[in-house]
């Protein structure tokens, strides 16, 4: 039988299959957790008594709600949220009590979770990987089955390594052609939610095809399968190749000598085999994109940068998003003044996109009156970029340059957009409030961020390149 | 968790589409390290004005509110985040259904596991729903159905096994410790490949 990518790693992953009274017991290779999802889910453990089944093949660190302020990771200034503080000492309790690995506040390689699984080699291809967190999406670029659980399901995987699912169905979307210099991943991912809305992959798990996407490189396909769930898909996969093992070779958790070669043997099976159905395909046309920005208050509402808000008489829920957003049908977005920029997250917060980033910045300087944030998605990430001198650029130019960690993504650690502001953001979500109480995201891509932030307006960073 | 057979109730109508779970539960309610106590902040940004008092437009803020079990909702309900936290606010608030034309995954896994029951109706009955707020319906989990006051009835999805351990107030944990011979012999088998 020919069989899809998600296929062969979901087969191989079936304790016991789904019957029609039953869903499937499905195997988790590696568990990813965090202290914003997990506290609950130990709770759960001590009330039954229960142990960590294979503490070895489950991972913990601290990023939503941790400080970003050096003084305040590596000084001795104290987290400011007293709540953020005990979640971040409730999970080194639970991680020493139950005999998981902690990456904690202070350790060197600590970092977002879907930023670090790649970075350290422990996501794989052909691995299944859940986390309580629903851009867990992320891992499946490294051609793994990947997707995000709740706190409830946390507990399970813990306790039994195992999850009780159902089995989704299978979409392809195949990109062809060849994105046009200033357009990048992020543009590409903010177009496919715009075509296939996003309830549009709600039930499926997506597969990313086409020359397009081989093309890509790893950080640009992290950054297409992260968006997967603002298309409502709970997992998006690229196959491995090439490039993927390149990625991986040499990285501390991945395998080395005998055990590498024969784990990219197995590799190389995961691929869709030709002819293989999937139950749905979208084909994109990749040629003709532009930078693309979001104008409303989900990722669906999207057009591209020389594009106009579209107009529905009528819609009174169009309406009110554009009332939040303080946009007017039939306007265009370019030109829209910026307050606050931010660069990071998991969607953008690699090094590669602060490469972008700094590329518009560097010799310019951020517009007066605009605050700009560049938060490296890990303490990797932020190395590298300093052993380049990244983040000179970014100060030079006006910049605040901070520790790795969520940040602005979801505002949880106190670094947030104020009421009514416009900011352009390189992360995923562009919900109300997602970045302050009454914070106005418009959601882009680095080189648009950087762009943006030096005109302190929307700009088409081609205007600058 | 409390088995739910049958639940009656009027409905509240939140007549808003895609609405996602930053928005059931924001982010800064996040840091709690329990599950209780989270229906106070439930809407938190639709249902308080920034002074924190209650804004008497918002739905959940009126009088004939009070009591109701059924939730309805605009298209794509649940969307975004994964936390579990959405489902606890709307449970611990005192909602037992939710009823839209669509409900996101992950949202819909969370409130199986949490006695919070998603109704997915065809447009058509959606749409009279969402037309006649406070109307009386009923859910019934033996038939998976919802009726009207008028009395028409109509079948909403949900899986055997999702519906038995509502009806029986099971928890998966507990079926999922139970089969563990049979992780220990995949995981043996698993061994035994790799060291082939
Ligand atoms: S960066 Fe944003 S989207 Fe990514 S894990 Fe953190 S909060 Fe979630």
């Amino acid at each position: 039988m020919k069989q899809t990518l998600f296929e062969k790693v979901w087969r191989r992953h079936e304790v016991a299959a789904e019957t029609p009274d039953t869903p499937a017991v499905l195997y988790i290779d590696l568990h990813l957790i965090h202290e914003v999802t997990s506290p609950q889910a130990f709770t759960v453990l001590r009330e039954r008594a229960l142990a960590v089944r294979r503490p070895e093949l489950t991972f913990a660190t601290m990023d939503h709600s941790t400080p970003t302020r050096t003084e305040q990771v590596f000084g001795g200034a104290p987290i400011t949220i007293e709540a953020a503080a005990h979640q971040v000492r409730e999970l080194e309790v639970n991680c020493a009590a139950f005999g998981v690995e902690l990456l904690g506040l202070r350790h060197a390689r600590r970092g977002i979770v879907h930023i670090i699984g790649p970075e350290l080699g422990l996501t794989q291809p052909g691995k299944t990987v859940v986390c309580g967190d629903s851009h867990t999406s992320t891992h499946g670029a490294l051609g793994a089955l990947a997707f995000g659980i709740g706190t409830t399901e946390v507990g399970h995987v813990l306790a039994s390594q195992c999850l009780l699912q159902k089995k989704p169905r299978t979409l392809a979307i195949n990109v062809s052609g060849k994105l046009a210099a200033g357009v990048s991943a992020k543009d590409l991912i903010l177009a496919i939610i715009g075509r296939i809305g996003v309830a549009g992959g709600t039930g499926y798990v997506i597969e990313y095809r086409g020359e397009t996407i081989t093309a890509l490189d790893m950080d640009e396909r992290m950054t297409v399968c992260n968006m997967s769930i603002e298309a409502g898909a709970r997992a998006g996969m690229i196959a491995p190749d090439e490039s993927t093992y390149a990625y991986l070779a040499g990285r501390p958790r991945a395998p080395q000598g005998e055990a590498w070669e024969m784990a990219v043997g197995q590799w190389r099976q995961l691929p869709t085999d030709a002819g293989a159905r999937f139950d749905k395909e979208v084909d994109i046309d990749a040629s003709a994109l532009e930078p693309m920005v979001t104008y409303g208050t989900n990722p669906g509402m999207v057009i591209p940068i020389s594009g106009t808000i579209p107009q529905r008489p009528g819609d009174a829920a169009f309406a009110k998003s554009l009332a939040y957003m303080g946009f007017e049908q039939g306007r265009p977005i370019a030109e829209q003044p910026v307050n606050v920029v931010f660069v990071g997250s998991c969607t953008n917060g690699r090094l590669s996109d602060l490469r972008d980033a700094a590329s518009l910045l560097r010799g310019r300087k951020v517009a007066k009156g605009v605050q700009m944030l560049v938060v490296p998605g890990s303490q990797e990430v932020k190395r590298e970029a300093e052993a380049e001198g990244l983040h000179r650029v970014f100060l030079e130019a006006g910049a605040e340059w901070r520790e790795s960690g969520c940040s602005m993504c979801l505002g949880m650690n106190g670094d947030l957009v104020p009421k009514g502001q416009y900011a352009v953001s390189t992360s995923n979500r562009n919900f109300e409030g997602r970045q302050g109480v009454g914070a106005r995201t418009l959601l882009a891509s680095p080189l648009t961020a950087a762009a943006s932030a030096v005109r302190g307006r929307v700009t088409d960073p081609r205007e600058l390149m | 968790m409390d088995p739910i057979k049958t639940l009656r109730s009027r409905t509240v109508v939140l007549a808003m589409s895609d609405v996602d779970t930053d928005q059931i539960i924001p982010a800064r309610f996040l840091t709690t390290t329990t599950r209780s106590g989270l229906g106070a902040s439930l809407f938190a940004d639709w249902r308080y004005a920034s002074d924190g008092a209650p804004k008497a437009d918002f739905v959940l803020n009126r009088p004939e509110a009070k009591g109701c079990t059924i939730l309805v909702a605009g298209d794509n309900f649940g969307c975004g985040s994964s936390r579990e936290h959405a489902p606890w606010a709307l449970t611990d608030y005192g909602f037992r259904a939710v009823v839209s034309t669509q409900i996101a995954d992950i949202f819909r896994a969370n409130a199986l596991k949490n006695g919070l029951v998603p109704v997915i109706v065809d447009q058509g009955t959606h749409g009279w729903l969402m037309e006649h707020p406070g109307a009386e319906v009923t859910i019934d989990l033996e038939s998976t159905s919802l009726t009207l006051p008028g009395g028409q009835s109509v079948q909403f999805p949900l899986e055997p096994f999702a519906r038995y351990c509502l009806m029986n107030g099971v928890d998966e944990l507990g079926f999922l410790l139970g089969r563990e011979t049979e992780i220990r012999a995949y995981e043996q088998r698993r061994a035994a490949q790799a060291s082939e």
